[in-house]
C-alpha cells in the first residue's frame, strides 16, 4: 500500500514541495522547531534586555562571590567565606541525601504495607489499611511540622541528653542525634578496596549459582558464602593493615555537644515524615500491582508445590513489578520534590539555603529560581530515565 | 504545597519579566497612579507594629501609614490604596516589574540594594538594629556569652548575614537554624530547640509580646547591626521618588513644628511661622516640582497624623496596636531630642 501511495505522490510532479509526502513532514518539523527556538530566544533576550533597562545586574557572576552566611548542617564542609556556587552544591547534596534515604526507606516500607494489606490475617490487613488511610489523607506539611514540633522538639535539652547504651557514645536531645564519627587513618583505602572486591565477589557467586541452577536444576544457595565474603574479607584486611580507623566521640561543651557526627532534629523529622507519608502511597501501588496478577498464577504455583513465600517472591512479585514501576517513578520524583517542604522546619535543603537565603542576599532572583528549577528537573528526569530502563527490564518478554 | 507555590511563583516572576515590554518612559508614575484612581503599595505579611490586619480586614501600622500618607497626598483619601502583602523573597522583583508603585516593608537600606536592583531607597522611617532574645533563666546577660549556642533565625532578611558576621568577628561559632515561618521558629525557641532568637529588635519586641509568658524572656543589650528601614521606589522617576521621600519628611517636619492631626486644619488657615505657611501651602509654590496639590501636607497630616502620632499608635506601649518600643532618647526620636529623625527644610 505504502509503495502505491509513493507512486501516486510521485505522479503529481510539478506541484509544490508541500504536496510531496516525502518532504512535507520534514518541512513542518523544521517550521515547528524554528518557532520553538525563536520563542526561546525571544524570551531570554527580552528578559535580559528588560533587566538591563531596569538597571538590575544580570548573569551568573555572583556565583563566585562570597556567601557570608553559615549553614546549620551540611554533608560537605561549609565555611561562611565560601562562594554562592558552593552554597548551591551544599543545598543539592543536602536535598539529595535526604531524598535518597527517604526513597529507599519509602520503597521498603511501602512493600511491607502493601503485602500486609493483602494478608489473610484480619488484624494485620486492617492495621495496614488504617495506616494508609490516615497518612494518605493528611497534608504532608502538617505531618512534617507534627514530627518536628510534636516529637523532636519535645526531646530533652542537651544537658539532660538521653545516652543510648550508657556508654557515652550515642546521645539524643532536641538539638539532634549525636554519634561517634569515624576518622579514617592513612591506610584505610586498602579496606575500601577490600570492600569493593568483596562486593564484586558476592555478585559473581550469585551469578554462578544462578547459572548452575539454570543449567542443571540444582540449587546451591550463594547467600551464606557471599555474606561470609562480604564481612570476612574487609575485616581481615582491616586488621591486617593495622586498624587504621579512629573515632571522634561527641562531648558536651557549653550549650551543645561538640565533635562526632550529628543528625539535626529537622532532618530526622523530615525523613520520618517523608517516608511515612509516601510509604502509604507506595503500599497502595504494591497492593494494586500484586492484585493485577491473576489468581490462577498463585494456584498454578501452589500446585507445583512452591511454598507461599516462594510463590510471592518468585512468581507474584516479578509479574506485579510491571504494574508497580510506572506509578513508583512518579512517587520517587514526588519524594524529591516534596523534600523542599524542609524549609518549614529549618532543614537547610536547596530551597532553604539557595532559593531563600542566597536569593535574598544576592538579589539575583531570576538566575537562582532558574537554577533551582533546573536542579529539580534534572533529578526528576534522571529518576524517570533510570526507572524506565528498569521498567523495560521487568516488562513481559514475549518470546 | 509550599514548594509548588514557590516554584510557580518563580516561574511567574520569570514570565512576568520575560513577557512584559520595557515600561513606557513617557508616562510618569504619578500619572499612572492618578489614571488608575488608587495607589498600589507593597507591604509584608502581618507583623504587629509595621503592618497588621485589624478584625475588620483593614491594614494598620507604621509602614501602612506611609502608604496611606502618599495616597492622601495624591487623592485626599487615605483609603485609595491597594495593599499588596508580599513575602520578603519576591518584594524587589515585584516592585521592579511595576506590580506596585512603591515598597513600604521594613526593608533595610544597603548599598547593594540601592544600586544593583534597579530600585532606590527614599529615606528612613524607622531605625532598627538586630539583637538577641534569650530565656531569662538561661543566665545569659550578653550576646558575647553565646559561644557555641544554637540560634533560631528567620530567612529572607539581612539577619542571617549579620548573625554570621557577629559570630565570625567574636569567634563565637554560633550555629544558626533557619526558619521560613515565624510561628515554627517561636515554637522551636519556646521548647528549647535553640538557645536564642535573633531578629531586628522591633521584631523581637513584637514576638515577645505574643509569647505566653513575656516576662520570662529578655532582649540582650547588644545591637549587632544597623537596620535603617525605609520605603523604596523604582529608579528612573525622580518626581515619584521625591513624592514618597518628601511625604515621609513631611510627617517628621510636622511633628517638629507641632502640627498634628487635630490642629492641622486650623494651623493651615493661620500658620505660626513662614516655614509652616510654605509647608502647608499657604505661601510659596513648593508643590510645583512634586506635581501635587498645594495643600498636600495638610491632607497627609489630616489623614494619618505626624510621625510622633504614628509611632505612638503602632510602636509605642500606650496604644492597643502598639508593640511597646520606647521612643524617648532612641534613634527614632526627633533630632531636637537626641534622635536621628530629621527632615530637611521646607523652603
Amino acid at each position: 500500500m505504502a509503495v502505491a501511495d509513493k507512486g501516486l505522490s510521485g505522479a503529481s510532479a510539478g506541484s509544490s514541495i508541500l504536496n510531496d509526502e516525502r518532504y512535507r513532514s520534514v518541512f513542518y518539523q523544521i517550521v515547528v522547531f524554528g518557532l520553538i527556538a525563536w520563542t526561546g530566544y525571544y524570551l531570554i533576550a527580552n528578559t535580559a534586555n528588560n533587566l538591563q533597562s531596569r538597571g538590575m545586574s544580570v548573569g551568573l557572576d555572583f556565583l563566585s562571590g562570597e556567601a557570608g552566611f553559615s549553614i546549620a548542617w551540611s554533608l560537605l564542609e561549609f565555611k561562611p567565606n565560601d562562594s554562592y556556587f558552593w552554597v548551591y552544591l551544599i543545598g543539592i547534596t543536602n536535598t539529595l541525601i535526604v531524598s535518597f534515604i527517604a526513597i529507599i526507606l519509602t520503597t521498603i516500607l511501602g512493600f511491607f504495607v502493601g503485602i500486609m494489606r493483602l494478608s489473610s490475617n484480619w488484624l494485620v490487613s486492617n492495621l495496614a489499611g488504617w495506616y494508609v488511610e490516615i497518612l494518605r489523607n493528611t497534608p504532608l506539611l502538617l505531618q512534617i511540622i507534627f514530627w518536628y514540633l510534636g516529637v523532636f522538639s519535645l526531646l530533652p535539652r542537651p544537658k539532660q541528653s538521653l545516652d543510648f547504651g550508657g556508654a557515652e557514645l550515642f546521645f539524643l536531645n532536641n538539638r539532634g542525634f549525636y554519634m561517634p564519627k569515624a576518622v579514617p587513618g592513612e591506610l584505610f583505602w586498602i579496606t575500601v578496596i577490600a570492600i569493593l572486591v568483596a562486593i564484586a565477589g558476592a555478585i559473581y557467586l550469585t551469578h554462578r549459582s544462578n547459572r548452575i541452577q539454570e543449567a542443571t536444576g540444582e540449587y546451591h544457595s550463594a547467600f551464606w558464602p557471599s555474606l561470609a565474603l562480604l564481612i570476612g574479607l574487609p575485616l581481615a584486611v582491616f586488621f591486617a593493615s593495622g586498624s587504621p580507623l579512629g573515632f571522634e566521640i561527641p562531648a558536651l561543651k557549653g550549650f551543645n555537644f561538640r565533635g562526632g557526627g550529628r543528625i539535626p532534629p529537622a532532618m530526622c523529622a523530615l525523613l520520618i515524615a517523608l517516608v511515612i507519608y509516601h510509604s502509604s502511597y507506595a503500599g497502595e501501588m504494591v497492593r494494586a500491582g500484586i492484585m493485577s496478577v491473576s489468581h490462577g498464577q498463585t494456584e498454578a504455583s501452589y500446585s507445583l508445590g512452591l511454598k507461599p513465600s516462594w510463590t510471592m517472591r518468585l512468581v507474584i512479585i516479578p509479574q506485579a513489578m510491571r504494574a508497580i514501576i510506572p506509578p513508583m517513578i512518579s512517587l520517587w520524583m514526588n519524594v524529591v520534590k516534596n523534600s523542599s517542604l524542609a524549609i518549614a522546619i529549618g532543614y537547610p535543603d536547596i530551597v532553604s539555603v539557595f532559593m531563600q537565603t542566597s536569593l535574598n542576599q544576592s538579589g539575583h532572583a531570576i538566575e537562582i529560581v532558574a537554577m533551582v528549577m533546573l536542579f529539580y528537573m534534572t533529578v526528576s528526569l534522571s529518576i524517570s530515565a533510570a526507572l524506565n530502563v528498569y521498567n523495560k527490564h521487568v516488562q513481559l518478554k514475549e518470546r | 504545597m509550599k514548594k509548588l507555590s514557590l516554584l510557580g511563583l518563580g516561574a511567574g516572576l520569570i514570565a512576568a519579566v520575560a513577557f512584559s515590554a520595557a515600561p513606557a518612559q513617557a508616562e510618569s508614575t504619578l500619572d499612572i497612579v492618578k489614571k488608575r484612581g488608587h495607589l498600589r503599595c507593597q507591604i509584608g505579611t502581618p507583623a504587629p507594629g509595621f503592618y497588621n490586619l485589624k478584625k475588620d480586614g483593614s491594614w494598620v501600622g507604621s509602614d501602612v501609614a506611609v502608604c496611606r500618607a502618599v495616597a492622601a497626598a495624591i487623592f485626599d483619601d487615605p483609603n485609595k490604596v491597594e495593599f499588596q502583602s508580599v513575602t520578603s523573597t519576591v518584594r524587589f522583583t515585584a516592585l521592579a516589574n511595576g506590580e506596585s508603585d512603591f515598597l513600604s516593608r521594613t526593608t533595610t537600606w544597603t548599598l547593594y540594594r540601592d544600586t544593583q536592583l534597579g530600585l532606590t531607597f527614599t529615606t528612613v522611617n524607622f531605625y532598627d538594629g538586630q539583637g538577641f532574645m534569650v530565656p531569662k533563666d538561661s543566665g545569659i546577660n550578653s550576646a558575647l556569652d553565646l559561644k557555641g549556642a544554637t540560634v533560631c533565625v528567620l530567612t529572607g532578611t539581612t539577619t542571617e548575614l549579620n548573625l554570621t558576621d557577629f559570630s565570625r568577628t567574636n569567634k563565637l561559632d554560633i550555629q544558626p537554624v533557619v526558619f521560613e515561618d515565624s510561628n515554627v521558629r517561636n515554637e522551636t525557641y519556646l521548647k528549647g530547640g535553640c538557645d536564642a532568637i535573633t531578629n531586628d529588635k522591633s521584631g523581637l519586641a513584637s514576638n515577645k509580646a505574643g509569647f505566653p509568658d513575656p516576662g520570662a524572656h529578655t532582649i540582650l543589650p547588644e545591637t549587632i547591626s544597623k537596620e535603617p528601614l525605609g520605603p523604596m521606589v523604582r529608579k528612573g522617576d525622580g518626581q515619584w521618588f521625591d513624592i514618597v521621600r518628601w511625604t515621609v519628611f513631611a510627617l517628621v517636619a510636622a511633628e517638629e513644628m507641632g502640627i498634628n492631626q487635630g490642629n492641622v486644619a486650623s494651623l493651615a488657615a493661620n500658620p505660626t511661622s513662614p516655614e509652616m505657611a510654605r509647608m502647608l501651602g499657604k505661601e510659596g509654590d513648593l508643590d510645583k516640582g512634586l506635581g501635587l496639590p498645594k495643600d498636600w501636607v495638610v491632607r497627609v497630616i489630616g489623614a494619618v497624623g505626624n510621625y510622633g502620632e504614628i509611632y505612638g499608635k503602632y510602636m509605642g506601649s500606650k496604644s492597643p496596636d502598639g508593640i511597646g518600643i520606647a521612643r524617648a532618647g532612641s534613634q527614632n526620636d526627633l533630632w531636637t531630642k537626641g534622635g536621628l529623625m530629621y527632615a530637611p527644610p521646607f523652603r
